[in-house]
């Protein structure tokens, strides 16, 4: 569904990822795993053509998208949930989830809700004055209300409780029965191997490991080395 | 989220202001249904620059040459082409509309300030040319005695005519930033890589915005020459766009009606300080900076938060 062809992105004259490939499969999550700054947010804003790449290219549904404003890639499918989740604070939780472009009416605000009941309590509410994990279960909501094919989640459980962070895991796997293909980032390796099937470990903007889960289980020395786990 | 914030308990205000505006002109002078009239054209002007300055966030720094562009369009069809007033009428906005998209197309490329000091370069193009082209527009002099329909051809009549027009332009405007146009624009305004990444086209929304703005600044413009019968270079000039903008500061740039409160003020306050002293200007700034160090939200704005205080503390504190 997603494939991503060696790839080298650039902040001004940083070279930041160095020739990164990956691929995401109809239905799947794969995790794309590293530590704080190894080029997790980069490769996502490569993809969704926020911080284009200067070599390479990425296609979706096998046609090509590099470069591609972000705004025509939702249009086709793909929806992004940035590792800030940074709701639109003047907004409230009604009008943030209103302002997405809708490609269908697969998912609508109704839908949202009931993904997450908290929300549905407080849709007046300005998105400012949301907590962390509201915060981010809007932007998630917000993301799935153009009712994507693929979600590109950018750490979604960064600075959440862990109680939260477990209501939060349970909504992703809800998310890929319905058979949304998910590029999951995270730091926080524990949470992610409950939802992945599929394991990229990247550290300093290069691809170190790929394989599935059994295999980076198993692979003590990847783990220690690029994860520090 | 900004809003007119008179909803509610309030919201009794709305007609009972409509009202007493109907019945003003039965009980004052000429001279203040004229100001009074005044007033609404500035404000509709200010409210207009609102709708991109403080809902859409994109510095429009120039935005008189709408409002100018609306009153010469609407002249010069009545004057020189000898067209009914409705036309002309209909004819300001347009125009007013027009120009706005085609100096919005240009600088929509470019954001924030450098945003608005192509705006003010391609605004003071559109003044120049108006200024100059003697034989057409008058130049210097300007257009005078545009003649009226009788029916708005009074001071009661234009004071009318200007109330249900700026009424009207109100509502729309308030419909249009609660539309999800609106809070799309409102989300640019607060993240426009972020509004992009949910599939917003920044710049069209932005694009629309400056032409719907354009069109409004151009009624007000049209509502001048109503209350005034004249058009003049001085329409177009910056110095009237950095007034209008004051007006947006003053009343409040994050509520909906802030920038009317604040045309009343600077109206009034020309009006009546520049009868004691020429420096009236000078009272105006001082005015204005205090209200920065002290009302940063504007007066309607500290107004409203005080309002949802109050309301805080009506209902116990639950927000």
């Amino acid at each position: 569904m997603l494939s991503v062809n060696g790839i080298h992105t650039f902040y001004g004259l940083s070279h930041i990822l160095f020739d990164v490939s990956l691929t995401v499969s109809q239905g799947e999550i794969v995790g794309l795993l590293g530590r704080n700054g190894a080029g997790k947010s980069t490769t996502m804003r490569s993809i969704m053509g926020l911080t284009p790449p200067r070599q390479g290219t990425i296609t979706f549904k096998a046609e090509p998208i590099t470069r591609q404003k972000a705004f025509l890639l939702v249009r086709r499918g793909i929806a992004y949930v940035p590792d800030d989740r940074r709701v639109f604070a003047d907004l409230s939780v009604d009008d943030n989830l209103e302002i997405t472009f809708r490609r269908n009416e697969d998912w609508n605000k109704e839908r949202v809700y009931d993904l997450f009941p908290v929300l549905g309590e407080i849709k007046s509410r300005r998105g400012g004055n949301l907590s962390g994990g509201e915060q981010q279960m809007l932007a998630v909501g917000r993301a799935l209300m153009s009712s994507p094919e693929l979600l590109l989640l950018d750490e979604p459980t960064e600075g959440l409780a862990p109680l939260i962070v477990r209501d939060l895991e349970k909504q992703i796997l809800k998310l890929r029965e319905t058979g949304i293909s998910i590029l999951l980032s995270e730091q926080n390796v524990k949470s992610a191997l409950k939802l992945i099937s599929r394991v990229y470990v990247i550290d300093n903007g290069r691809i170190r490991f790929e394989g599935s889960l059994a295999d980076f289980e198993a692979n003590e020395e990847i783990k220690k080395k690029y994860l520090m786990i | 989220m900004a809003t007119l914030n008179i909803r509610g308990k309030e919201s009794w205000l709305v007609p009972i202001l409509f009202i007493l505006l109907l019945v003003f002109p039965l009980v004052l002078t000429r001279f203040y249904t004229y100001l009074l009239a005044l007033i609404f054209v500035s404000g509709l002007a200010a409210m207009s620059l609102n709708l991109v300055l403080g809902y859409g966030g994109i510095y429009q720094f120039h935005h008189a040459v709408f409002y100018g562009v609306g009153a010469y369009g609407a002249a010069l069809t009545i004057t020189k082409l000898g067209y009914s007033p409705w036309i002309g009428f209909l004819v300001g906005p347009l125009l007013a509309a027009f120009i706005s998209l085609v100096m919005g197309a240009i600088c929509v490329r470019l954001s924030k300030l450098y945003f608005g000091m192509l705006q003010i370069s391609l605004g003071s193009l559109v003044w120049a040319i108006v200024y100059r082209w003697y034989s057409f527009t008058g130049g210097d002099d300007g257009i005078h005695g545009v003649s009226m329909p009788d029916l708005i051809g009074s001071t009661t009549g234009s004071y009318y005519f200007t109330l249900l027009v700026t009424a009207a332009c109100l509502i729309a405007m308030y419909l249009i930033v609660k539309s999800p146009f609106g809070s799309a624009l409102q989300g640019i305004r607060d993240n426009p890589v972020r509004s992009e990444a949910v599939g917003v086209n920044v710049k069209l929304h932005q694009l629309v915005a400056l032409v719907i703005a354009g069109f409004f600044a151009g009624v007000a413009g049209v509502l001048f020459i109503v209350v005034d019968n004249s058009a003049f270079p001085d329409m177009l000039f910056w110095t009237l766009s950095l007034e209008i903008l004051i007006m947006c500061l003053l009343g409040g740039w994050l509520t909906f009606l802030g920038p009317m409160l604040g045309a009343a003020m600077m109206v009034a306050l020309r009006t009546f300080a520049s009868t004691f002293t020429e420096y009236w200007t000078l009272i105006q700034g001082i005015i204005l900076m205090l209200v920065i160090i002290f009302l940063p939200e504007g007066v309607l704005g500290y107004v409203n938060a005080k309002f949802k205080q109050l309301g805080n503390l009506a209902s116990g504190g639950k927000a």
